[in-house]
C-alpha cells in the first residue's frame, strides 16, 4: 500500500513539474469546450440567396419579400437570366437560386396552380437538405397568404383542408443545439485527455529507460499499474468537474438528473479508457507511436459515437461496430442523465456494458504488461 | 558461487547475441566483462537481472535461478543500466526515496552503505536529476542501485561517457564496496579499467575469449611488443603494415605497438627499413604488453 501511495505521489509530482503539459491538461480542454460548443452548430444560417424574377408582378415581389424577411436567407441579387445565375453558383457566390416563371401571378389567379424552380448547391448535402426545408416552409407560408387573398375575392370555391402538425420538443424545448453539444463535447475532452496521457505515460518510462530499472525491482505489476493510472483517473474526474461547472456557468445547460450518478458512471468509464491507454503503451516503444495509435482510435470512436451524427442513420454494420465504442455509451449516459434526468435503472444496460468493457480492457492490459521479455 | 552461468545462449531473431557463455564469479569478487560495443555484454546483464530469458543454458545468482526464482533475485541484486535511467524531473533525494520505497526500505536504514557516495551529491539533493553533471548522475544511479543493500551489484558500462577523474573516483568507490562484501559484475569497453578487476572475461562477438586475472592474461601474451615512434604517425602505420615480417600493428597513444613474426627480431633492420620509407625521429623499444594488446591478440 505504501509503495502504491509513493508511486502516486511521484506521478503527481512529475505531472505538476511538467510545465509544458500542465496547460495542455487543464487550459486547452476548457478552451475547446468554450470554442467548440459555440462553433459546432447544426443550424444553417446566412444562406446566400438569389432569384430570377421573370414575372415582375406584385405577387412575385411579395414572395421575394418573404425570403428577405427570413433570418436564414441573405437575399443577394436578382439575376436577369438562368445562365448568369448558374455561373454565379459555379463561382460559389450563391447557394440557392429561386426562379419565378413568366405569368406566375396570372397562373395563380386563373389556374390556382403554378410551379417554382429552386436550384440548391448540394456540395454539403446536409446543409442542402436543411436549405430545401427552409425554402419549402417559406413557400408554404406564402401559399397560405395567397389563399387568404383569394378567399376574399372568390370565397365560394371550396378550399382544400390542410393538416398542420405542431411539434413539442421534449428535453430540449427550444431546440438549443448547445444543450445537445456541450455534454457531448465534455465527454470528448474527458476521453481524449485521459487516453492520451495514460497511453503516453508508461511508454515515456520505456523511452527514458526508467522502466527497465523498475522492472528489476521487486515491485508487483499491479502495484505499479495502479500507482501509474490512479493519477489519471483523478485528472479525468477533475476534468469532468471543470466541464460541468463551465456547462452550468457559461452555457446554462440543464442538469436535471443526479450528478452523483454521472460521477459514478464516469468513474467506471475512465477505467475503460485508462485500460486502453495502458494496452496501447504496452505495444508501443515510443511516445510518438502511442500518440498515433491513440489518435486513430479516438477519431473512430468520436465519429461513431453519435456525438455529431446520429447512430440510427448509420448503416447496419456500422451500428454493430458502435456497440464496441465506449464513447457511445458515455455520450448517451451524459445526455440522458443531464437532459432527461434518467435514474440508475435507466442507465443500467450501458453501465453493465461499460463495466464489462473496463474489466476486459484492464485484464488485457495487465496481462500484456510484461516485466520480462 | 555468487554468480554462475552455464552454456547461456541468446539470439534476437537471426542475430546471435551471446553463444554458449559460461563463467563463475566468486562471492566478494570484482569481475569485469571486457569487450567492444556489440560484444553481448548488455545481453548477459539483462539475462542475469531477469529482464531477459535466455534461449539455452542456466544461470544462478546467489543460489537463485534467474528464471524460477526471479522474485528472490530482484530483491537481492542492484542493477545500474548503461544509460542514465532515473527520473530526470525528480530531485536527487526524491529519486533515492523512490527506489528505497519500492524496495520496501528507507534511506536511513541502509545509509551506511551509500554514505561514501551520497555525501558527495548531498549538497545537491534538492536539484533535479536531469540538471546534474555526468559524474554526479552516475553517483546518484549507484546510490539508487545500492539503497536496498544488494548482495550482487551489476554495473553495465558505468563509466562510458564519464570524465577521467570521475572514472578514477568511481573505481575507487567500487573497490570500497567490494570490501563491504558485495559481489560486483562490471562491464566496460575500456581496457585500462580491466586491470582494476580481480578477474576479467574478454568477450567478443557473443563468445568468451579468455577468463583469468588481468596479470595472467597479460603474462600469457606470446610475443614481444615494441613501441615504435616516428614523426609521421599515419605514414608509420602504413609502412609498418607493409613490412615483410609484420605480425600486428596497433596505434597506441603516441606510439605504435608492433609485433614481429620472427623469433629473432633485429631493431636495426626495422630502423633502416623505416628510414628508407622516409620517416624521421624513429624510436624503437620493447614495451610491456597490456590488456588491450592481449585482447587484440585473442581477437585476431
Amino acid at each position: 500500500m505504501k509503495t502504491i501511495g509513493y508511486i502516486i505521489q511521484k506521478e503527481f509530482k512529475q505531472i505538476f513539474r511538467n510545465k509544458g503539459m500542465l496547460p495542455i491538461i487543464f487550459i486547452l480542454p476548457i478552451l475547446q469546450l468554450v470554442i467548440l460548443s459555440n462553433a459546432a452548430t447544426y443550424e444553417v444560417k446566412n444562406i446566400k440567396f438569389a432569384y430570377i424574377d421573370n414575372d415582375h408582378t406584385s405577387t412575385s415581389r411579395s414572395l421575394i419579400e418573404k425570403f428577405n424577411a427570413s433570418t436564414y436567407f441573405d437575399v443577394l441579387t436578382d439575376f436577369p437570366s438562368q445562365e448568369k445565375a448558374s455561373s454565379a453558383m459555379l463561382a460559389g457566390e450563391v447557394d440557392v437560386v429561386l426562379e419565378i416563371p413568366h405569368q406566375f401571378e396570372k397562373k395563380l389567379l386563373k389556374e390556382k396552380t403554378t410551379d417554382l424552380s429552386i436550384t440548391i448547391n448540394a456540395i454539403d448535402g446536409a446543409a442542402a437538405g436543411v436549405e430545401s426545408v427552409y425554402v419549402n416552409q417559406i413557400v408554404q407560408s406564402f401559399n397560405k397568404d395567397v389563399k387568404m387573398n383569394f378567399r376574399n375575392t372568390s370565397n365560394k370555391i371550396a378550399q382544400p383542408v390542410t393538416i398542420e402538425s405542431i411539434p413539442s420538443f421534449w428535453y430540449n424545448t427550444t431546440l438549443d443545439y448547445k444543450t445537445f453539444m456541450v455534454p457531448g463535447i465534455l465527454v470528448l475532452l474527458v476521453t481524449m485527455i485521459t487516453l492520451f496521457l495514460s497511453g503516453m505515460n508508461i511508454v515515456r518510462e520505456k523511452e527514458i529507460g526508467t522502466l527497465e530499472q523498475i522492472n528489476v525491482t521487486p515491485i508487483r505489476k499491479s502495484q505499479f499499474i495502479i500507482g501509474k493510472l490512479f493519477p489519471f483517473w483523478v485528472i479525468g474526474m477533475g476534468l469532468l468537474t471543470i466541464g460541468l461547472i463551465l456547462a452550468k456557468v457559461i452555457f446554462n445547460i440543464p442538469m436535471i438528473g443526479n450528478i452523483i450518478l454521472l460521477y459514478g458512471f464516469t468513474s467506471i468509464y475512465i477505467l475503460v479508457i485508462l485500460g486502453m491507454g495502458l494496452l496501447i503503451s504496452n505495444f508501443t516503444d515510443t511516445q510518438q507511436q502511442a500518440m498515433f495509435i491513440s489518435w486513430f482510435f479516438i477519431v473512430i470512436f468520436i465519429l461513431m459515437s453519435g456525438l455529431f451524427t446520429p447512430i440510427e442513420s448509420m448503416p447496419k454494420w456500422a451500428q454493430l461496430i458502435t456497440e464496441f465504442n465506449p464513447i457511445k455509451y458515455f455520450v448517451e449516459i451524459v445526455r440522458m442523465v443531464m437532459l432527461k434526468g434518467s435514474g440508475f435503472m435507466d442507465i443500467l444496460p450501458q453501465l453493465w456494458k461499460t463495466l464489462l468493457y473496463a474489466i476486459i480492457m484492464n485484464g488485457l492490459a495487465v496481462w500484456s504488461y510484461k516485466k520480462v521479455n | 558461487m555468487s554468480i554462475s552461468l552455464s552454456n547461456i545462449s541468446k539470439s534476437y531473431k537471426k542475430v546471435k547475441a551471446v553463444q554458449d557463455i559460461s563463467f563463475d564469479v566468486n562471492p566478494g569478487e570484482l569481475f569485469g566483462l571486457i569487450g567492444p560495443d556489440g560484444a553481448g555484454k548488455t545481453t548477459i546483464f539483462r539475462i542475469l537481472t531477469t529482464l531477459l530469458i535466455a534461449d539455452e543454458g542456466r544461470a544462478t545468482i546467489a543460489g537463485f535461478d534467474v528464471v524460477k526464482d526471479y522474485k528472490a533475485i530482484r530483491n537481492s541484486v542492484g542493477y545500474m543500466p548503461g544509460r542514465f535511467s532515473l527520473y530526470q524531473d525528480l530531485t536527487v533525494e526524491e529519486n533515492l526515496t523512490f527506489f528505497a520505497t519500492i524496495f520496501g526500505t528507507t534511506i536511513e536504514e541502509n545509509y551506511d552503505l551509500i554514505e561514501d557516495i551520497y555525501v558527495q551529491i548531498e549538497p545537491f539533493k534538492n536539484r533535479r536529476a536531469g540538471k546534474l553533471s555526468g559524474g554526479m548522475k552516475q553517483k546518484l544511479a549507484l546510490s539508487c542501485a545500492l539503497i536496498h543493500k544488494p548482495k550482487v551489484l551489476f554495473l553495465d558500462e558505468p563509466t562510458t561517457g564519464v570524465d577521467p577523474v570521475s572514472r578514477k573516483e568511481f573505481w575507487e568507490m567500487l573497490k570500497r564496496l567490494q570490501k563491504k562484501g558485495i559481489t560486483i559484475l562490471v562491464s566496460t569497453p575500456y581496457m585500462d579499467e580491466a586491470a582494476l578487476c580481480d578477474r576479467i572475461a574478454l568477450i567478443q562477438g557473443g563468445e568468451i575469449l579468455e577468463i583469468d586475472t588481468p596479470d595472467a592474461i597479460v603474462s600469457e601474451f606470446p610475443k614481444t611488443i615494441y613501441n615504435v615512434g616516428a614523426d609521421n604517425m599515419y605514414k608509420l602505420i602504413q609502412s609498418l603494415q607493409q613490412y615483410e615480417h609484420v605480425y600486428s600493428v596497433f596505434p597506441f597513444g603516441e606510439f605504435v605497438h608492433y609485433t614481429d613474426k620472427r623469433d629473432s627480431f633485429e631493431m636495426a633492420d626495422l630502423q633502416s627499413y623505416l628510414e628508407k620509407e622516409g620517416l624521421a625521429d624513429i624510436s624503437i623499444e620493447t614495451a610491456k604488453p597490456n590488456i588491450e594488446d592481449a585482447f587484440m591478440e585473442l581477437a585476431r
